[in-house]
């Protein structure tokens, strides 16, 4: 039975592609799948893109392939890739200046359609609301402040790409999963109406898109039991035509592959577990089995889907004013009760000086920063050290930019024993998410595919 | 007998615009029938007051011997809006392995 191996790229922007050489040099696969935009980078590359017309893309995009294509190329690996963020087309053009410099005769494909920014008129127009997809609130609220919005496109398009002969695709917004079905469509010949199949491709795709999350990273489990994460093997699946699969990864690498590890990447950002809305089907996960056949191999077999939904989502982002935020260290004895102290007396200076602020959060680094109010407070008497951080949401970047300058006096007029006053810090600009939805054929009918080859 | 679910249990979250979803694991069917009768949906939202504003949902995955929970109004608006240090509610898989439940 024909089968397709195809490897985890990237997990995020900012992500290591050394473990992807590993699954192309020792992985035996024909494809590597990366996924580079989370929800928060479009925001990224919007102010990339403000500052210069051309960017707008993931600047990641031609050092990760300079580095993995000399050893790519001579075993015929493609690439997919959503790199193409808000501009597919600028990626386009520096891959092909880059591939000509580097004398490669590749063709890139770029899939289109994705940004709807400039459409939301249009699509208003023939009735889609665009209303908050889970509070119904009206879009007129956040209009004017849009960044961008984009919908998550299905495999389609990239599949039509590959059917034409790309050697690498390049996307802007598509489903993460969708960049590992699209190999497995164009390989195997799955019909659009084979749900099972599609959704077994889905499953794998999801367990994929999230790099070491798969084979031993974030494990929740006995972390210490992972062999050699600094080392990690990123994932790799083998699937067949009748939609089989397992998931290992390249020989000699760190990490694990078990049933453990991938059922935490199973149910990661999923809710509704039997019904797991992707653009190509609607995928129930609570039919699948998953099955250790061998040291760092599991089987899945049996995920189901239902027909494709009839909307796409969408998600824009908009300007939602802007973080001020403060820290400043405290040290034994009663580190927590002077950083409370100090909390106290930022906070009346917040008062006193008029920040205009619409939220303050108080943590304190070293006791509830990341649990918050769950935070156990049996050893808060005796703690070596605690930071207090404050921050502040503020409509303007000036007063947000206030902050700062209410926590330095404390070196010299607040409680003892300070370290590591880091006080001033620029504002960060809050970004606000509108995820909502828009019927699949008034979207599809601006999807583009065009297939170009590098000149040499 | 009482039992915190760290011993139990392990666990990943994840989030999406404004909310959470957290999946806890057992290691056998046994233990699986103990979550779904202990970790309720109404205990979760309590176990997170002050953190999570709005409802909690719960899917029984027995296939993987999962429950997993959705918690809107997890993340301060969400994870590119939140002021939190743990603006990706990645940590709050952890903290609800602190509570505790009857194992008997």
């Amino acid at each position: 039975m024909k089968s397709v191996r195809i490897a985890g790229g990237l997990g995020f922007y900012g992500d290591s592609w050394r473990p992807i050489k590993a699954s192309i040099e020792r992985g035996n696969v024909q494809y590597v799948a990366s996924d580079h935009l989370a929800e928060l980078t479009l925001a990224i590359l919007q102010k990339d893109r403000q500052r210069d017309p051309n960017l707008g893309y993931t600047r990641d995009l031609v050092p990760m392939l300079a580095d993995l294509l000399p050893i790519a190329i001579p075993r015929g690996v493609k690439f997919i890739l959503n790199a193409g963020g808000l501009n597919p087309l600028g990626a386009r053009e520096v891959l092909l200046a880059a591939l000509k410099k580097f004398g490669l005769k590749l063709k890139v494909g770029v899939v289109l359609g994705d940004s709807v920014l400039e459409r939301l008129d249009e699509l208003q127009e023939v009735g889609v609301s665009l209303a908050h997809m889970d509070t119904g609130e009206d879009i007129a609220s956040v209009r004017e402040r849009l960044l961008f919005a984009s919908a998550y496109l299905g495999a389609r398009p990239l599949v039509e790409a590959l059917d034409a002969g790309a050697d690498i695709v390049l996307t802007g917004r598509v489903a993460d999963a969708a960049l590992f079905l699209a190999p497995m469509v164009h390989e195997l010949g799955w019909r659009w109406d084979e749900w099972d199949k599609l959704a077994q491709g889905m499953v794998v795709g999801h367990l994929l898109e999230c790099s070491g999350q798969a084979t031993g990273g974030n494990f929740g489990g006995d972390w210490r039991s992972i062999p050699d994460l600094a080392h990690i093997g990123y994932p790799i699946a083998e699937v067949w035509e009748n939609g089989e699969a397992v998931i290992s990864k390249a020989p000699g690498t760190g990490g694990r592959v078990s049933f453990d590890t991938l059922r935490e990447q199973l149910l990661y950002e999923v809710h509704d577990p039997a019904h797991y809305l992707t653009p190509d089907v609607d995928v129930d996960m609570t039919t699948l089995q998953m099955e250790e056949i061998g040291l760092d191999e599991v089987r899945v077999t049996g995920a189901t889907g239902r027909p494709a939904p009839e909307t796409l989502k969408i998600v824009a982002g908009y300007e939602d004013g802007y973080m001020g935020q403060a820290t400043i260290g405290y040290a034994w004895p009663d580190a927590l009760a002077k950083a409370q102290f100090a909390a106290q007396i930022v906070q009346q200076h917040v008062v006193e000086t008029g920040l205009k602020s619409e939220e303050i959060l108080v943590e304190y680094i070293g006791y509830n920063s990341i649990h918050g109010p769950l935070a156990d407070p049996a050893h808060a008497a005796d703690l070596n050290e605690v930071y207090l951080r404050i921050a502040v949401r503020c409509t303007e970047k000036r007063e947000a930019a206030k902050l700062g300058r209410l926590l330095t006096p404390l070196g010299l007029s607040g409680p003892p024993f300070i370290g590591g006053a880091g006080g001033m810090t620029e504002p960060r600009g809050l970004l606000g998410i509108w995820p909502t939805l828009a019927p699949r054929s008034i979207i599809e009918e601006y999807m583009h595919v065009s297939v170009e080859e590098a000149g040499v | 007998m009482k039992t915190q679910l760290v011993k139990l249990v392990h666990a990943r979250s994840g989030d999406k615009g404004d909310k959470a979803n957290i999946a806890i694991f057992a290691p056998d069917r046994a233990t699986y029938d103990i979550l779904v009768r202990e970790v309720t949906p109404e205990r979760v939202r309590v176990h997170f007051a002050g953190i999570v504003s709005g409802k909690v949902e719960r899917f029984e995955v027995p296939n993987v011997l999962a429950l997993n929970f959705v918690l809107h109004g997890a993340l301060n608006g969400g994870a590119s809006r939140s002021l939190r240090s743990d603006a990706l509610g990645k940590s709050l898989s952890s903290a609800l392995l602190r509570m505790e439940i009857s194992t008997s």
